[in-house]
Formats: C-alpha cells, structure tokens, sequence
C-alpha cells in the first residue's frame, strides 16, 4: 500500500513540475463555430509555412470562447477568441475584472447568411425578409396595432407569389451567433417592410418593446431552433422536402449538390453581392488577440499577422475560396495587427 | 394452513380430471407464456435489427476512408522559385511558402495530362483542384528535408482532392457534379482519362490511421493519428492512476474498514458517484486541474485525471465483487495457517479475484475510452494538428484529441467528405472497443474460478 502511495504521490509532483517547468509553446484558440472552419484553414497553413507548432483551435460558439479569453492574463487560458459578433461592453468589462485589459480587435471579413432548401423541394426562388417575418413571426399586429397570434401556415398564406408549401423554417438557435444577424437583418427588417413596426407603435408601444415583438420567433413548431451545427440543419432539411434552412455560405458552397438558395430580396448570396453589400444578410467575422500574451507566446503575432495577410484573406486566397467574403479594409487590419493597437 | 385444507379448498386444476388434456387454467396459462415468449422474441430482434442497422450503415459509410485515391506525376523543381539565394540553406529555403510550391504542382500536372496524351479545356486552375492542397505542403517538406532534390524532376504521389476521391467511392456522380460549386463533370472526366493512363488509383491507404486531423478544404488529407495517441496517453493514465487507487480502496473497505456508519456513507457515495453524468466530472476537471492546479489545457494529462475520476467508481464496484465472490473459507484457512490479514489477502484473496478486477477495469478503461462529454470542457474538442510527444518529453502535457471527440468534429463539418472520415473514426474506436471487450472475456474465462 505504501509502495502505491509512493507511486501516486510522486505522479502528482511530476505532474506538477513539470507544468511549471513547460511554457506552452503553441497558440491556443477558442470560440466560435461559424469562425472554426476559416481559423482550422489557417491554423494548418501556418504550421506547414512556420517553424511554430500549429496552434490549436476550438469551438464552442462566440460567447463561450469570449468568456473563456476573459478568464484572465496567463499560459493557461486562451490567446485567441473568435468570435462571429463584436465584443460586448459587458464582456470588456468582464475582461478587464480578470486583468485582460488590452485587447486586439481583428476583422477577418465578411460571412454571408443564405436561405437554402432541399435540390428536390419547392421552388421557392426569391424572398424578402418582409415574407420571412410574416411566415414567422409569433404575433402580427392587425390593423389597429392589437398583436395577433401568426395565422399563417402556408407560404402562399404569406404572399401568392410563394409556391405552396407549409411553412417550416429551421434557423439557428440562440445560442449562435447567426441568430442575432438574423433576426436583426431579416426579422427587424421584414417587420419594418411590412409597416408591422409602425401599426406597433402607433398603438403605444415603446421602442424596445417593439423591437422585441418584430424579433420573436413562432414557437408552435412551424420555427424550429437549430441548437447544432449546420449539419443538422441540412439532415432536418433532407427529411423534409417543404423545410428551408438557414445556412453560412461557406456551407452552402460546400453543399451545392444537395441544396437551393433563394435570393433575398432579389440579390443572389455570392462573396461578390456581399462584399458589395447589395446582399443584405451579411456580418462580420472577428478574432480577438490577448496583447498581454504577444510576448509570451511564441507564434502568436505571426499567427495573427499571417491571418489577415493578403496571401490568406485577401481576394482569391483559401478564405474566399472556402466562403469567407474578404474585407475591403484589409489594409487596415493589417497595420492594426503590425503596430498591436488594441481597443480603448 | 391445516384447517384451510380439510375444509376442502382443494387447489384450483386438481380433480378435473385428465392430467393429460389441458383444463382452460393451464390452457390460459401457457398461452400467457407462450406470448411471453414472443414478447421476449420481439425485443431481441429489434436489438439485432437496430444494431444491424448501425453496423451497416457505419460500414457502408465508414470503410471507404481506409481507401484513398491518388495521382502520380512528374514535377520539375525550378531551383530559381525554390531557392532563389542558390545556397540550400534552410532558413533561405524556408522562406519560399506553400504558395510558391502550388505553381510548380500546378505545371507538373499540366505536364502529366500532356504526356499521358489527355485533351483537355481545363484551364490549369481548374485542372489543379483535383489534387489536394495538402499535396503542396507534402512537396514542401520534401523538398526542405532533401535540399538536392532542388533542380531535378522527381515523381511524386499526390491525395486527389475531397470530390474525386469521392466519386471512385459512389458519392459523386456527373449528375451531383452539374450543381456542385466544388466540382464539375470536366473535372470528372479528366479523372477518368488519368484512371485509364494508370496515373490515378484508388487503393487501400493507413494514412488515415497515422495522419492527423485536416482542414475543412482537405477532408482527403484528415486522419486520425492524433487522436489515437491521445485517447492512447489517457487511457494510459487512467489504468496508471485508477488500478492502484480503486484496488486500494476496495480491499480496505471489503476486507480492513470496520462496519460503521463513515464506511456506509463512503459506499452509498461511491455507488452515487457511478451514476454522476460525465460532463460533471469534466466540469469538475476544469475548475481543479485547469483552474486550480494551472495545468494546461487540451493535454491528455487533464484528460486523463478526469476520465480517472470517472473511472474510479466503476473499478472500485467491480473491485469489491470480485473480492466478495473469493470464499470466507479461503480467508479463513489463510489466518487458521497463521497468515496476518494482509498476509491472506495479498497472498490469497487478491491473486483469486484478479481476473474479475481486470475485467472490471477493462470495462472500466472502454467506458472512458468512449468518453467525449467531459473532454468538452477541458479542451480537448479541438482543432490539433501536431503530434504530441513521447510520454517521457512532456508529451501528457502536449494538446491532443481523443477518438470520439474527431468523431464529434468531423461530424460538424461541412464538406459531406467527413461523413466518411467520422463513420471510419467510429470504425476504428468500436474496433478499439472490440478488441478490450474481447481481452476481458478472455481473462474472465482463462482465470476465472468458481467454488
């Protein structure tokens, strides 16, 4: 029995010197899922071209790996957040509590959300947010601002150009980042379109409340939140020919052979149309560097500088090719990176 | 009892009649068994049914990933792109990037399409998606690692790209490639000329047991290599750690603990523990090992603590029937001949019952072996590309994935490529899982006795 105490006891002060004894020597990257695929791209890249390891890259979603980042100043926590929405006031000021005070804010470019469904479905061709919010929004005001629980349940209840077919969305779920574009770029919007927001507020609603009611989202099962990834959206696609998705571009370009797009607002989804901005559902991708950790961390700053070099996110490089919508102000990021400026 | 008798309630069925011609009674009674029987029918060919179902539909998807197309060619390394210094030195040659060996790769092709005779309208771009972009870091290597090469043409053997090597295994058809952004039927066909040229094969190939993960653009390139040396350096640390402690723990509380109310609690806790979710026990693990204890994250180190953890109780169950199932006569005999009570439980109990604790722990090994909730959250679910060190450099302290967890990867990504990467990933951890199974029923029937 002493022998197996011996044994344990001397693992465990192995284990822990040898910790303090290794400083990590690879970049570590967390956060979220939207961003993976763009920062695995370039991960790969970087560790074929540079002497440095390949950094290591996890998912988890924006807010997860952001809270993650704010953890605090040292080789044990995360370099790197992605993250596909800005940074919150409320997350700087949970980064700043825990000492991670400087904080470098790196736009990647641009990701597009497209409206998809099965090769085999209804045609459903082209669509205007204003359908979108009037197939699924919870409560439409009637014409006298009074809200009224959705009573359409058919496309074409929506708009008689719409092939018939029942109405069953599947969009991202809330956890996602994709879901706050979506209902700000699409809801919101098609709630203004219809003239919802103003009927909204001339009955005497105020501003937030307004907001919220364009927002919600159905919930009698005609909305189905997708709290995975886009393959389940495609596989919930596939068993469903009327069901149309809400996908990333990149993984639509992927998935071209079993999905349709619809254009929104009469603009076909393409790295062109959103550069341009003529497609309307479209946010920016963003990375997040710990300054703190650019001297500590070997790698870390040409990693970060590698990412946003024109041979990877410029125009024709692995990121577009795979989806991403390269930033025109690329130039910009560029010296942010080189020079280190972090956010005030 | 006796009263009840002589008043004359006989029991039901005797004196009827025949014994040989059935009464309705037992009539009802065999025909409740006989649907009993069926019932029981019922259940075990819908267990056959869906596990038929899983192993065909993971075969049919999954075997393919241990086959792999590739393309011969000729390329010429123009010393000028390569090394325009002249010097061969490494850090000068180093400079030249991934993107400037693409060129050469692209024109080696167009050199192997012209002298195989193939006609084609592929403009060289186009023509170039057919082969991995792996294949330029492959080259790179290479020709850092073989400075000499620089000037010569050498053959290389490339990975076709994710789309071709789909379509020699039936999940690209001419018909997908007419919508499919990523391919096109020139592009098929091209293919096909390289097919009859014998510079394009498909073939069996391990590199997906030995390479690591990939990129999304790469599904062809992506292996499991990684993972299997991290779910390898875990497993390790819990068979390290778990026996000695759970071995430990139940034969003081079987054979030394006295039967008090303490000893209750730690059982009752034990049996608890057992049946605590995964994902706690990971929770658990980054708070102590990560946060607490500042051990890096991603590392099979941390993984493997928690995996312990979770393991533990399962040995320490298994541990304590084994020892429960040697006979008091043994012990009894041990001390009858003088033997202190280590003495018999070292010398006679535990050799008797080490078959049932190794079965225990291996069933106890396979459970975490297939484990992904609680690597979640330490990190593990990752994007890892480099291969951890030997044990005896750090390499427990190295970030690595586990099996499952490339299972759990793979199956998020968007090229339908990785379906085939993650049904082959399930092949090789249920084979792993096989394989640990069989070694516990073949100790258990070896060694095992019984009185």
């Amino acid at each position: 029995m002493s022998l197996t105490k011996t044994a344990i006891s001397g693992l465990a002060l192995a284990a822990v010197s040898a910790t303090a004894a290794a400083a990590r020597d690879q970049v570590q990257i967390a956060g979220s899922s939207t961003v993976l695929p763009y920062a695995s791209i370039v991960a790969e890249a970087f560790g074929e071209n540079f002497d440095f390891p390949t950094p290591v890259v996890e998912s988890g979603g924006s807010s997860a790996g952001l809270k993650r980042f704010c953890e605090g100043v040292g080789a044990n926590t995360i370099d790197i957040a992605n993250a596909s929405r800005a940074i919150r006031d409320s997350e700087v000021q949970a980064c700043a509590d825990a000492g991670v005070t400087d904080i470098i804010e790196v736009r990647i470019g641009y990701d597009g959300i497209v409206f998809a469904s099965q090769q085999n479905g209804p045609d459903f061709g082209a669509f205007t947010p204003a359908q979108w919010y009037q197939a699924l929004a919870a409560e439409i005001p009637g014409e006298d601002g009074a809200m009224e629980g959705n009573p359409n349940t058919n496309w074409t209840d929506v708009d008689e150009s719409l092939p018939d077919a029942e109405i069953l969305a599947f969009i991202p779920g809330t956890k996602h980042g994709t879901r706050e574009v979506f209902e700000e770029k699409v809801m919101l919007q098609g709630c203004e379109d219809t003239g919802a927001m103003e009927r909204m507020t001339s009955a005497g609603m105020d501003e937030d409340a307004v907001e919220e009611a364009c927002m919600s989202v159905r919930a009698d099962g005609r909305s189905v939140d997708i709290d995975g990834d886009y393959t389940e959206t495609l596989a919930r696609i596939e068993s469903d020919a009327n069901g149309v998705g809400v996908f990333g571009l990149s993984f639509y370009e992927n998935n071209t052979d079993t999905l349709k797009v619809a254009t929104m607002g009469g603009v076909e989804p393409s790295t062109e149309t959103i550069a341009s901005g003529e497609y309307p559902v479209s946010r920016p991708l963003y990375f997040y560097i710990k300054a703190a950790h650019l001297a500590a961390i070997p790698g870390l700053k040409e990693y970060a500088e590698f990412f946003v070099s024109n041979d990877i996110a410029g125009p024709g490089g692995p990121l577009s090719d795979y989806g991403l919508v390269p930033d025109p102000e690329l130039a910009e990021t560029q010296d942010k990176v080189a020079q280190e400026s972090v956010m005030n | 009892m006796t009263d009840a008798t002589a008043s004359g309630a006989v029991p039901s069925g005797a004196g009827q009649g025949s014994l040989l011609a059935k009464d309705q009674r037992t009539a009802k009674r065999n025909a409740a068994e006989g649907r009993f029987k069926i019932y029981g029918l019922i259940a075990v060919c819908i267990g056959i049914a869906a596990l038929v179902l899983l192993l065909t539909s993971i075969l049919t998807s999954g075997l393919s990933a241990f086959r792999q197309t590739t393309i011969a060619m000729q390329v010429t390394l123009d010393a000028e792109r390569l090394d325009p210094s002249g010097v061969r030195d490494y850090d000068e040659m180093a400079k030249v990037t991934t993107f400037g060996y693409a060129p050469l790769l692209r024109d080696g092709l167009q050199a192997t399409i012209a002298a195989a005779g193939i006609e084609t309208e592929l403009d060289p771009g186009d023509a170039m998606e057919l082969i991995s972009d792996e294949s330029v870091a492959q080259l790179r290597n290479r020709v850092l690692n073989n400075p000499d090469l620089i000037g010569q043409t050498i053959e290389v053997n490339v990975l076709a790209s994710g789309r071709i090597d789909g379509f020699y295994k039936g999940r690209v058809s001419y018909a997908s490639a007419e919508l499919d952004s990523n391919i096109s039927p020139e592009q098929l066909q091209l293919a096909e000329a390289l097919e009859e040229r014998g510079a394009l094969k498909t073939g069996l190939d391990w590199r997906f047991l030995t390479a690591p993960d990939a990129s999304d653009t790469r599904p062809e390139a992506a292996g499991l290599g990684v993972a299997i040396i991290g779910s390898a350096y875990m497993m390790l640390i819990v068979l390290v750690l778990a026996l000695p402690i759970g071995v430990a723990a139940s034969i003081y509380l079987e054979e030394f603990a006295p039967q008090n109310r303490w000893t209750d609690l730690i059982e009752v806790n034990i049996s608890n523990l057992a049946a605590v979710p995964s994902i706690v026990f990971g929770i658990l693990g980054l708070a102590i090992f990560i946060n607490f204890a500042g051990l890096p994250q991603s590392a099979p180190i941390v993984g493997g603590l928690v995996l312990t953890l979770m393991t533990l109780p399962t040995i320490i169950i298994a541990t304590r029937a084994a020892l429960k199932a040697v006979p008091p006569s043994i012990r009894d005999a041990a001390l009858g001949l003088g033997a202190s009570k280590m003495q018999s439980v070292f010398h006679h109990v535990l050799p008797l019952a080490m078959p049932g604790i190794l079965t225990g722990t291996i069933i106890g090994l396979a459970q975490a072996l297939g484990e992904t909730a609680p690597l979640l959250l330490i990190g593990m679910v990752a994007f890892v590309r480099e291969y951890p060190d030997t044990p005896l450099d750090g390499g427990f302290f190295d970030p690595a994935t586990a099996l499952p967890v490339q299972v759990f990867n793979w199956t998020q990504r968007s090229d339908p490529a990785f379906v085939e990467r993650a049904s082959g990933a399930i092949i090789v951890l249920l084979a792993f899982l096989l394989l640990m199974n069989l070694t516990a029923i073949f100790l258990r029937r070896r060694f095992e006795r019984r009185w």
